[in-house]
C-alpha cells in the first residue's frame, strides 16, 4: 500500500487526527492521537499491525522524536514507519505499552537514554544505566566526564577507603571545586575537522 | 652459624648438554614453576566478541589445554587466571572488581581485546570504561579486535614465561603485607566513582592522541542535524 493512500486512511477513519508524510514515514502532528492511530492501525482488518518491532528516540536539537516501526504478522506486510516529535522541555508521549507489552522495555530505552518521558507507562524506570545517574547521554547537550581528571568526589571516595593519593591529583581536584568546575571532556570543534 | 647465600644457578649450557644424555636437573623453583604454569585455571566468563575466540580457544582445533588451562570455573574462588575477554562497560566494572578480590593468591589478570585494555573503539563514550586496568593491576596485554586465538595461546604463554621468571623465596604473595584486594569502584551521577584508583593506574603525562589526532577526546560530531524534507507526494513505490 502506498504511503500517501495509508494517511488518507487513517485520516479518513480517525477525524481529528493529522498525520503528515515525511519520507517514507509517517509523523503524528499531535503526540495525544498517537495512541488512537496505533490501535487504528492495530485493530482494523485492512492494516492488522500486530507487532511493534522498536521503538527509537532521536534528538533533533530543536525536538525530540520518537519512531516506530509497526509490521503485521498476520499479513506479512509492513513496515509503517510512525514518527512522533515533541519539545525538549517537554517531551511527554503516550506509552504504547498497554496496547504492545513489547514495547515497554524499548520505552524504558527511550527513557532512559534520551529522558522521554512515556506517559501512562507501567514501570519507567532506568533500563541500561543505574539509578542515581544524572542526565540522559544520548542528548546531544549532554555534557560526558572527563575520565582523566579526578574530582573532589573521587578523592574523598579513594581517602575514605585509605588509598594513598599524589598531591598533585588531589591538588588538581581541589582547584577545581573551588573554581565550581565540573571535569567535563573536550567538545570536538570545527578546526579539528571532525 | 654462617650460611652463605644460595645464588648457585644452574648454567643453561651445562643443563642441556645434560639433557642430551637423559639427565634432568632441575631447581625446586622450576618444579614449582612448572607445575603452577602448566594448571591455570581460568574463570569462566565473557563480556563480549572477545568471548567468541576464548570459546574457540577452548574448543578442539586450538585446544587450550594444550598449555594447562583448560579447566573454566564457574567461582573466582576456584579460578587462579581471569581472561577479560571483551568491552567492560562501567555497569560491569565493579562487578569485575569483586570478582577479581574473591580470587585466591597467586592470581593473575589478562586483558584480551583492545576494549579491556583501552575502551577500544568505544573509549569515547559515556558508558565504556577506558581499560580495566584502571582498577586491577593487569599481567599481559592482549591487543586485538577481537585476537585470534593463536593470539590468546601467545598471551598464555607469555604469562607462563611470567611465572616461570617468578621464585618462591621472592614471590609476592607470600610476602607480609602484600594487599591485592583493590576496593570496589561505585556508580555516581555521572560515571564510577572513583575514575580510576591512582596506586594501580595514572594518565599518561604526554596526551598521545592529542598528538596525533589534534584533541584529547572525540566525543562524536555535534552539529546541527539536518532537517528531514517534507515530502508531499510519495515516490512511486
Amino acid at each position: 500500500m502506498n504511503i500517501s493512500e495509508i494517511k488518507s486512511k487513517i485520516e479518513s477513519a480517525l477525524p481529528g487526527v493529522s498525520v503528515k508524510i515525511v519520507s517514507q514515514s509517517l509523523l503524528v502532528e499531535k503526540p495525544g492521537n498517537l495512541t488512537r492511530v496505533v490501535r487504528y492501525l492495530k485493530d482494523s482488518p485492512e492494516f492488522r499491525m500486530d507487532y511493534l518491532a522498536s521503538v527509537t528516540g532521536a534528538d533533533y536539537l530543536d525536538y525530540l522524536e520518537s519512531v516506530y516501526h509497526l509490521y503485521s504478522m498476520a499479513k506479512k506486510t509492513g513496515p509503517i514507519v510512525l514518527r512522533v516529535r515533541v519539545r525538549r522541555d517537554e517531551p511527554k508521549i503516550p506509552s504504547l505499552a498497554r496496547i504492545y507489552r513489547g514495547a515497554e522495555f524499548q520505552e524504558r530505552e527511550a527513557y532512559d537514554l534520551f529522558g522521554i518521558l512515556y506517559e501512562n507507562h507501567p514501570d519507567l524506570r532506568r533500563l541500561f544505566l543505574w539509578e542515581g545517574f544524572e542526565g540522559f547521554p544520548l542528548r546531544k547537550d549532554y555534557l560526558q566526564e572527563d575520565s582523566e581528571i579526578l574530582e573532589a568526589e573521587d578523592i574523598q571516595w579513594l581517602e575514605e577507603h585509605g588509598i594513598p593519593i599524589p598531591e598533585d591529583i588531589r591538588k588538581q581536584a581541589h582547584e577545581l571545586k573551588q573554581q565550581g568546575l565540573r571535569a567535563l571532556a573536550q567538545k570536538p570543534t570545527k578546526e579539528s575537522g571532525v | 652459624m654462617a650460611f652463605a647465600k644460595n645464588i648457585s644457578a644452574i648454567d643453561q649450557g651445562i643443563k642441556n648438554e645434560l639433557a642430551q644424555k637423559g639427565i634432568v636437573i632441575a631447581t625446586l623453583n622450576d618444579l614449582y614453576n612448572w607445575g603452577r604454569r602448566s594448571s591455570l585455571w581460568p574463570m569462566q566468563f565473557g563480556l563480549a566478541c572477545c568471548a567468541i575466540e576464548m570459546i574457540a580457544t577452548a574448543c578442539a582445533r586450538y585446544d587450550i589445554a594444550r598449555f594447562g588451562a583448560e579447566l573454566f570455573r564457574p567461582s573466582p574462588r576456584q579460578a587462579d587466571f581471569m581472561i577479560i575477554s571483551g568491552t567492560v562497560t562501567k555497569k560491569m566494572a565493579p562487578l569485575l572488581v569483586r570478582l577479581y578480590n574473591q580470587m585466591p593468591e597467586p592470581k593473575y589478570v589478562l586483558t584480551m581485546g583492545a576494549c579491556a585494555i583501552s575502551g577500544g573503539p568505544f573509549i569515547d563514550g559515556y558508558n565504556v570504561l577506558r581499560g580495566i586496568d584502571r582498577y586491577i593491576p593487569v599481567d599481559v596485554h592482549l591487543p586485538g579486535c577481537p585476537p585470534r586465538p593463536e593470539a590468546l595461546l601467545y598471551g598464555l604463554i607469555q604469562l607462563q614465561k611470567k611465572i616461570d621468571s617468578q621464585e618462591i623465596e621472592k614471590c609476592e604473595w607470600y610476602q607480609k603485607g602484600l594487599k591485592r584486594v583493590y576496593p570496589v569502584p561505585e556508580y555516581g551521577p555521572h560515571g564510577l566513582i572513583p575514575k580510576y584508583n591512582p596506586e594501580v593506574w595514572r594518565p599518561r603525562q604526554e596526551e598521545l592522541r592529542k598528538q596525533r589526532y589534534g584533541q584529547p577526546i572525540l566525543t562524536g560530531k555535534k552539529t546541527k542535524a539536518p532537517h528531514l524534507d517534507v515530502v508531499t507526494t510519495a515516490p512511486s513505490s
